[in-house]
């Protein structure tokens, strides 16, 4: 490895120590009182000294977002492939998919709780609404692109259309999918939060919502880190998925 | 009764109101085990058809058999190759070739008791246009003539009666796709399929067929049918013999006419 690419590899810890150095200077150099704007060293402090809290309202958040973005993997795969497969099922649902994709999931929270009443159900079904819309627009989109040639072939060897489904329509919309859940997984933690703050009783959301009210700004901004951290590491977890799963897809990476 | 007849075979394309002719009245005989190349200025309606005969599109007028059957719907079992390969990238080129025996009856129900026969064959296949090595690399591992001839294999692995060429070698280099007529032909005299090759390249019609069909502007319609009397095995040294060279420009003459 040349000093070239170990930079490379550096650079985001980098930005983030800068970030974080100049954060602290301001704090310093302006004298900001804490309620206003902790300064980082402080909140690492806090997030120490509450570890075992944070740790307990994170798994809350973890498991009920996840929980979401399974359902949203099984019920996005289902639609997508229905949308892609059929001009029916898309002319019918697509216009009510965009319709509902523009409500904002905060809206839904308060129904959901007069529905499942508090707790981790909301922050489940919230997830789910929010990830949901991702993965069946590329799923579709990956059945939709079929090469009509690639289509010629299989027809004139007389396949069906479950069959052309099965064996290129499914394998074909896999990178489009695997490309969603990067974007879905983040969601579903949106999803769970804003849950968790409109009307929870758990959850990292919960945690910062109440820490806010007692002026604990400093547990917010734990909160926060705790959340962003959770955030990076299932987005790489996906993308390590992705990787694994549609090698052929990274080609020129493999080949070059 | 010949093995592909088209009879008065015209189809018109429908968007909205306006109506496009794509191709006008044709009518054209092949018999089992010919091989025959339809070529023309571009736009002419050659693929059309291909379209026809394999009836991925019904004609809207006139008649097309194929095997003594009235065309309406998909017939099955019959070999594609384009352009482009249309290889899965997420198939090695063993599995591409395969792919096939997963469609065809009655392959299809043996196919997984049988694999390893149906490997065999394919490996053979493979190594008959010089692919053996390469059967376990994914098709964005090899060369555009690689995956050409992989293309090929796929579309002759089931042993289809009618094999359908849609300028398959378009995309090549001219050394490469020499190479693959060499390649073709040797694969055409050892299975005598019958071959409909749609081409812009006179010499690769001449080299490759029994017959040409000259097709004129669009709406196209059928303008000269050659027999290419020159015995096989056809080489390279051929196509620069006095008679194909004659052959080819009496082709060129009448598709020049189509241009003035």
């Amino acid at each position: 490895m040349t000093r070239r690419d170990a930079l490379r590899i550096a650079m985001p810890w980098l930005v983030i120590a800068v970030l974080l150095i100049v954060w602290e200077l301001a704090c310093i150099f302006f004298d900001l009182p804490e309620i206003l704007l902790p300064r980082p060293s402080r909140v690492f402090v806090v997030f120490w000294q509450r570890l075992d809290i944070l740790l307990a309202f994170c798994w809350d958040t973890l498991w009920t977002s996840l929980a979401g973005f399974l359902l949203a993997i099984a019920g996005g795969l289902l639609l997508g492939v229905a949308i892609g497969a059929s001009a029916f099922v898309y002319s019918g649902l697509y216009p009510l998919l965009i319709a509902f994709n523009a409500v904002p999931k905060v809206a839904l929270v308060p129904i959901l709780m007069i529905w499942a009443g508090v707790g981790a159900l909301p922050a489940v079904i919230t997830a789910f609404v929010i990830s949901f819309f991702p993965i069946v627009v590329n799923v579709a989109t990956g059945l939709a692109t079929i090469e009509p040639e690639m289509r010629d072939v299989l027809r004139s060897l007389g396949a069906s259309r479950t069959q052309i489904l099965v064996k290129v329509g499914i394998p074909r919309a896999m990178p489009y999918l695997f490309a969603s859940l990067k974007v879905a997984i983040t969601l579903a933690f949106i999803g769970s939060v804003i849950s968790e703050t409109v009307g929870g009783n758990r959850g990292i959301g919960f945690l910062m919502l109440s820490a806010g009210a007692r002026n604990d700004t400093a547990t917010t901004f734990a909160g926060l880190f705790a959340i962003a951290i959770m955030g990076v590491l299932m987005y790489a977890a996906c993308a390590l998925v992705e990787k694994r799963m549609t090698r052929w897809a990274f080609r020129g990476e493999i080949v070059g | 009764m010949a093995f592909v007849e088209l009879r008065g075979a015209s189809l018109t394309y429908a968007l909205g109101k306006e109506t496009t002719l794509a191709l006008a009245d044709a009518t054209l005989s092949i018999e089992k085990g010919e091989f025959v190349a339809v070529v023309g200025p571009s736009g002419c309606g050659k693929s059309t058809i291909m379209k026809l005969v394999t009836g991925l599109l019904p004609a809207t007028a006139g008649d097309v058999q194929v095997d003594g059957q009235k065309v309406r719907t998909p017939i099955k079992g019959v070999g594609m190759a384009f352009q482009n390969p249309t290889l899965m990238p997420w198939r090695t080129t063993l599995d591409n070739v395969l792919l096939p025996m997963e469609v065809v009856q009655p392959h299809r129900s043996r196919f997984r008791r049988h694999r390893a026969e149906y490997v065999e064959r394919a490996m053979k296949l493979l190594g008959t246009v010089g692919l053996a090595d390469f059967a376990l690399k994914f098709p964005w591992q090899l060369s555009g003539g690689m995956q050409q001839r992989s293309n090929l294999c796929r579309a002759l692995i089931h042993e289809p009666e009618l094999l359908m060429l849609d300028e398959p070698f378009g995309a090549l280099d001219a050394f490469t796709r020499e190479e693959m007529w060499g390649v073709m032909q040797a694969l055409w005299l050892e299975r005598r399929f019958t071959g409909i090759l749609v081409t812009h390249d006179l010499r690769e019609a001449v080299y490759l067929a029994d017959t040409v069909y000259v097709m004129s502007r669009r709406p196209g319609r059928i303008v000269m049918t050659k027999r290419i009397d020159i015995p096989r095995p056809r080489t390279l040294a051929t196509t620069f013999e006095p008679h194909f060279v004659e052959l080819v420009h009496e082709l060129r003459d009448r598709i020049q006419q189509e241009h003035d």
